[in-house]
C-alpha cells in the first residue's frame, strides 16, 4: 500500500476507439465478478470502466473444484465461465451497473461463433445499453465446432466470431478482441481480428498451465489445465503489447488502441504496459490480493507519470518504442 | 506501526485494514493471533471470517488466507481487536504464524454470513473439529444470552490439536472431548458421541465448524434426528470477497434448486441438509448433473 498521491496535473483520460474514458483503469474480466462485491471496497463508477465476467447465452455452472491453485507470483484457475446467462445478466447485473453510473465493458463469450453474436445482440438491445462503453469479445473460449480448440488460437475462427459480433454492435460502440498469448504469432491474430472489424485489442488473457498436487500425485485442478495469471505472466503481457504495438507503429497492421492486462499489481507494472503501447490498463488477479487495486494502481500510475514530467497519459503510450535503440 | 484503514465504504458491512499484530501466542499445535482492526469488531458476527494477505505488495503469494473469527473486541485497551487461530499448513500460513507483535498484516472482514441464531431458547450443540472450534465460544455466549442451553463437543486427531477445551468449560453447560488416538477425552470421532448427546439434551440445533467430513456426518446425524445443522464450511478461497469464483460448492436453495454458490458470500455457514455432500469425494467436488447450468453429457 502506498500513500495517497499528491494532486497532479496529469490528464489521464483515454480515447478508446472514440469513447472517452476519464482514466485508463479497468477491472479485468473474471477478476471482479459483476461489480457489487468490489463496490464494497471502491466506487467502481470512478474507474475508467468496469469489465464484467464473460457472459454466455445460457446459465453455466462452471467446473467442479478445486478450480484454483496458487503458483509463484500467480495462480491457475479453471472456473469454466460460470455465469447466470445473458438474460439474467442484463436484468440483474447490467441493470445494477447502470444504476450506479458505471461505464461498463461487457465481456461476451460463446461456444459457437453465433452464440457470441446472440449474446452481443441481447446486450446492445437491452434497456441498459446506455451503460455499455464497449464490448470485449473473449475469444479465448473452446470452440465446440473445432474440437474445443479456443477461437483465439485459430485465425479463421477468430475472424468468424468478430465478423458476426460486428454485425450486432452499433456504430460508435467499440468492440475489443481479447487475445490469448498461447499462439505462435500474436501479431498475426491481431491483424486478423482488426481486419474483421475489431476496434481495439485487449492483451493478454491467461496462459495455460498445470499444477500437480505432489501429495496425491495428480493434477491439482479438477480440469487438470488452468489459466495462469498474476505478476508471473507480466513479461508475457508486456511482450505481446510490445510486439503488436510495434507492428502498428511500423504500419504492418492497422492501428488501434490496446488495453494492456496481465500481472498488473502496482503503478509501475501499469506503466510498463503503457510504455510498451497500451492506452488503458486492466487489473485482474491483483484484485484478489487487494480489492482496491484497480483504483490504487491508477493513483500510483498517475504519480509515476507526473514524476517523469509528462502532463498527459497519451504522451507515454508506446514511448518505449521511441526510446528503443535496436 | 499502527492500524490503518484502507477501505471502509458506508453500508458495505466490511472493512479493509492494515492491522497491527498485537499478540501471537502458541495454543497447542496452533497460533492465536490478536490483531488491531478498527471498524471490524462492531459489525462482525459469530461464523463470519476474515481474509489475511501474506506479506506485503512484493510477496509472491498473492492469495488471501481465510480464518473464521475467534473473537472480537470493539473497545479493549488497544482499541478494536480481532482474534483468529492459525494452523501452519503451508508456506502462506507459516508466514502468518511467524508474524510478530508490532508487525502489519492486511485484513479484510467481516466476510460471509454468520451462524443464524434461534428465535426460541432451544438446546444447542456446538461441534468443533480441530481449530475449527475457534468461532464456537463466541457463538456459545450469544446463544446463552438467548437462554439456549449449550453443549460443546470438541474433536481432533490428538490432544494437541484440540482448541479451546478450557474456554469451552467456561462458556458451555457441558463439554465432551473426543480424539482419534484417545490422547484426550473419548477415543473416536465427534459423530460417535453426538446421537446420545442429542437424545440426552433434546437439542434442536447443531452448529459445526471443521473439516468437511465432520460437517457431512453431523448433517446426516441432524437429519436422522429431525433437527437442523448449521455448518461453517472450509473451501479453498483465493480472495474471500466474492470476486474470484473459486470457493464454489453445490448447495440447494429453499425450492430444491442446486447452484454452484460462493461459500465466501452465501456461506460459509450453510444448513447441512442443503449442501450436496455426495458431490464431494477424494478431495474433489463434481458439479451435480441437476445443478443449474451443469455441463450437458457430450456423446
Amino acid at each position: 500500500m502506498t500513500a495517497l498521491s499528491p494532486p497532479s496535473a496529469v490528464d489521464m483520460s483515454v480515447d478508446l476507439a472514440g469513447v472517452r474514458l476519464p482514466n485508463p483503469m479497468m477491472t479485468a474480466s473474471g477478476c471482479a465478478a459483476n461489480g457489487r462485491e468490489m463496490h464494497r471496497f471502491i466506487d467502481i463508477a470512478q474507474l475508467g470502466a468496469f469489465v464484467t465476467k464473460s457472459v454466455k447465452a445460457q446459465p453455466v455452472s462452471g467446473r467442479g473444484t478445486p478450480r484454483m491453485a496458487e503458483t509463484p507470483s500467480g495462480m491457475l484457475n479453471s472456473i469454466g465461465l460460470q455465469g447466470p446467462g445473458v438474460q439474467a445478466f442484463v436484468e440483474e447485473d447490467l441493470a445494477w451497473l447502470h444504476s450506479i453510473g458505471a461505464r461498463v465493458v461487457v465481456s461476451i463469450a460463446g461456444s459457437t461463433a453465433s452464440e457470441f453474436a446472440t449474446v452481443a445482440r441481447t446486450i446492445v438491445r437491452s434497456r441498459y445499453a446506455s451503460a455499455v462503453a464497449a464490448i470485449e469479445v473473449n475469444i479465448s473460449c473452446p470452440n465446440v465446432a473445432n474440437r474445443g480448440l479456443v477461437f483465439a488460437c485459430d485465425p479463421a475462427s477468430s475472424h468468424k466470431v468478430m465478423t458476426l459480433v460486428r454485425e450486432e454492435v452499433p456504430r460508435g460502440l467499440p468492440m475489443l478482441a481479447k487475445l490469448s498469448p498461447d499462439v505462435t504469432d500474436i501479431v498475426g491474430i491481431a491483424d486478423t481480428v482488426l481486419k474483421a472489424g475489431a476496434h481495439g485489442l485487449t492483451m493478454i488473457n491467461t496462459t495455460l498451465g498445470v499444477a500437480i498436487d505432489v501429495d496425491r500425485l495428480r493434477p491439482h485442478l479438477v480440469a487438470a489445465t488452468g489459466g495462469l495469471s498474476g505478476p508471473a505472466i507480466r513479461p508475457m503481457a508486456v511482450r505481446a503489447v510490445w510486439q503488436v504495438a510495434g507492428a502498428m507503429r511500423a504500419g504492418r497492421i492497422k492501428t488501434a488502441p490496446i488495453v494492456g492486462v496481465g500481472g498488473v499489481r502496482h503503478g509501475r507494472d501499469a506503466l510498463e504496459l503503457i510504455a510498451a503501447g497500451a492506452s488503458a490498463i486492466q487489473v485482474g488477479t491483483a484484485a484478489f490480493n487487494d480489492p482496491t487495486a484497480p483504483e490504487r494502481v491508477g493513483r500510483e500510475l498517475e504519480t509515476l507519470i507526473a514524476e517523469r514530467g509528462f502532463t498527459r497519459l497519451s504522451e507515454v503510450t508506446g514511448i518505449a518504442h521511441e526510446r528503443f535503440v535496436p | 506501526m499502527t492500524a490503518r484503514t484502507i477501505a471502509a465504504r458506508e453500508g458495505s458491512g466490511v472493512v479493509q485494514v492494515d492491522a497491527e499484530v498485537l499478540g501471537n501466542t502458541a495454543v497447542g499445535a496452533y497460533r492465536h493471533l490478536t490483531l488491531v482492526t478498527p471498524g471490524l469488531p462492531e459489525i462482525a458476527r459469530p461464523g463470519q471470517f476474515v481474509a489475511l494477505s501474506v506479506g506485503d505488495g512484493t510477496s509472491s503469494m498473492l492469495l488471501r488466507r481465510s480464518f473464521s473469527i475467534h473473537r472480537v473486541s470493539p473497545a479493549g485497551t488497544y482499541g478494536a481487536t480481532t482474534e483468529i487461530v492459525v494452523a501452519a499448513a503451508g508456506p502462506g500460513t507459516q508466514e502468518l504464524t511467524r508474524l510478530e507483535a508490532g508487525e502489519s498484516v492486511s485484513v479484510i472482514g467481516p466476510l460471509g454470513k454468520g451462524f443464524p441464531l434461534p428465535s426460541q431458547p432451544v438446546p444447542c450443540i456446538l461441534v468443533g473439529g480441530g481449530y475449527g472450534s475457534a468461532p464456537l465460544f463466541w457463538l456459545a455466549e450469544q446463544l446463552r444470552e438467548r437462554d439456549c442451553p449449550v453443549e460443546i463437543v470438541l474433536g481432533a486427531a490428538s490432544a494437541d490439536r484440540l482448541f479451546g477445551v478450557v474456554e469451552a468449560r467456561r462458556v458451555a453447560d457441558g463439554v465432551t472431548v473426543t480424539t482419534d488416538d484417545g490422547s484426550a477425552g473419548t477415543k473416536g470421532w465427534v459423530s460417535d458421541v453426538l446421537p446420545d448427546l442429542i437424545a440426552r439434551t433434546g437439542a434442536g440445533v447443531l452448529y459445526g465448524c471443521g473439516p468437511m467430513g465432520m460437517l457431512r456426518s453431523m448433517s446426516a446425524i441432524a437429519s436422522d434426528h429431525g433437527i437442523v445443522a448449521q455448518v461453517a464450511v472450509e473451501e479453498a478461497m483465493a480472495c474471500g470477497v466474492g470476486i474470484c469464483m473459486t470457493c464454489v460448492m453445490p448447495v440447494a436453495d429453499q425450492h430444491g434448486t442446486t447452484k454452484m454458490v460462493r461459500s465466501c458470500l452465501e456461506g460459509p455457514v450453510f444448513r447441512g441438509d442443503r449442501v450436496r455432500w455426495e458431490a464431494f469425494d477424494d478431495g474433489l467436488c463434481r458439479v451435480p448433473a441437476d445443478a443449474v447450468g451443469a455441463p450437458k453429457e457430450v456423446r
